[in-house]
């Protein structure tokens, strides 16, 4: 545990992430391109909502305010998630979709490896769970980028398009909130510029040997650190958070 | 004939509940290829510990027997009782059988 003004934001980041992720995954539930296909990412969105419950619970219990897990995932508005950009973006064709989420698994990979040393038991805790799943959630993932990219003419393009549209959100993916060096110095969290070193030679080889190419000049758009978001957020919670906005306190 | 078939190839599957027991099979599913198969099984018939290994064999691959076989093949040894362990009296000695 942290007393550091930074760990409640920090954990949001992470929960936040993972929720929001997980309910763009689910909009392809019932849609997707065969049954198997289909199976297999629900249960990687249903992983990833599983780990966002978990730092949720964590996260009231941090703040101390009365608020419960659901409270945070649906009485928050917009500019309090904070949420990378990356995890927003509308879920777009096959490509899209699965393009975007080895991003965030090569991300989640190695974000998760740093924290189970962290010095905060519980997220250790977490993370060591969390990097099983994600293990696997890259492997998918990255053997479909190989299948678009190496196919047809067809899901090649589609696939560089996908790497066009969301390249330059990735950089959004390791800011982290004020105060974050804190937390580095205790050993709650990693070191950002390690992961990304970690990432980035994670991600290197499945792009080449998906034969695309990264953009270039490559502008970077960040912000969501700060709850500053895409137009596509708002659209997104309004749906996800519509239950308990229509009846509050409504339950299962 | 031409297959309108968009998902794959069918795979049957086997899974080994422990290390050192028998591989049984627990159904069939589509994939375009072998790692397909593999994380489509993973996700299909072992997520609730059901399994420590999975095989994935491709349904053509399977040699089967037809319906017509069932007489010359299975019936035929009904009537060697002696085929059977039930059929051998066990000497008063012997224990532990």
């Amino acid at each position: 545990m942290s007393t550091s003004p930074a760990f409640l934001p920090f954990l949001l980041r992470i929960a936040d992430t993972n929720l929001i992720l997980s309910q763009r995954l689910s909009e392809w539930t019932g849609h997707g391109p065969f049954l198997e296909e289909d199976l297999a990412l629900t249960n990687i969105a249903l992983d990833i909502l599983g780990t966002s419950r978990s730092i949720y619970e964590y996260a009231a219990k941090i703040e101390n305010k009365g608020r419960s897990e659901d409270d945070l995932a649906f009485l928050r508005n917009e500019r309090q998630f904070l949420n990378p950009l990356i995890c927003e973006l509308p879920k777009g064709d096959y490509a899209f979709t699965i393009f975007r989420q080895c991003i965030v698994d090569a991300f989640q990979f190695h974000f998760y490896n740093a924290l189970t040393i962290s010095t905060d038991e519980t997220l250790a805790g977490i993370a060591a769970k969390a990097v099983k799943e994600t293990t696997y959630h890259l492997r998918h993932t990255s053997s479909w980028m190989e299948r678009f990219g190496c196919g047809t003419e067809e899901s090649h393009h589609r696939l560089q398009n996908a790497m066009n549209e969301i390249w330059r959100y990735t950089d959004d993916l390791f800011d982290m909130p004020e105060g974050y060096a804190d937390l580095v110095k205790t050993k709650v969290a990693p070191e950002m510029m390690s992961v990304k070193e970690n990432v980035q030679k994670e991600l290197l080889p499945i792009i080449e040997r998906s034969t695309i190419s990264i953009p270039d000049p490559s502008f970077m758009q960040t912000g969501s650190v700060k709850g500053i978001h895409t137009e596509h957020l708002g659209y997104l919670l309004a749906e996800m958070q519509y239950m308990q906005r229509m009846y509050p306190g409504s339950r299962w | 004939m031409e297959s309108k078939d968009t998902q794959g190839i069918l795979w049957e599957i086997f899974v080994q509940k422990k290390p050192g027991q028998p591989f049984v099979h627990c159904g069939s599913l589509h994939a375009f290829d072998k790692e397909m198969a593999l994380q489509n099984a993973r996700d299909l018939y072992t997520r609730r510990g059901e399994g420590s290994a999975l095989w994935c064999v491709p349904s053509s691959a399977i040699v089967a027997s037809s319906p017509e076989d069932v007489g010359p093949f299975f019936d035929s040894s009904n009537d060697k009782v002696y085929r059977h362990p039930t059929f051998y009296q066990i000497p008063e000695g012997v224990k532990h059988i």
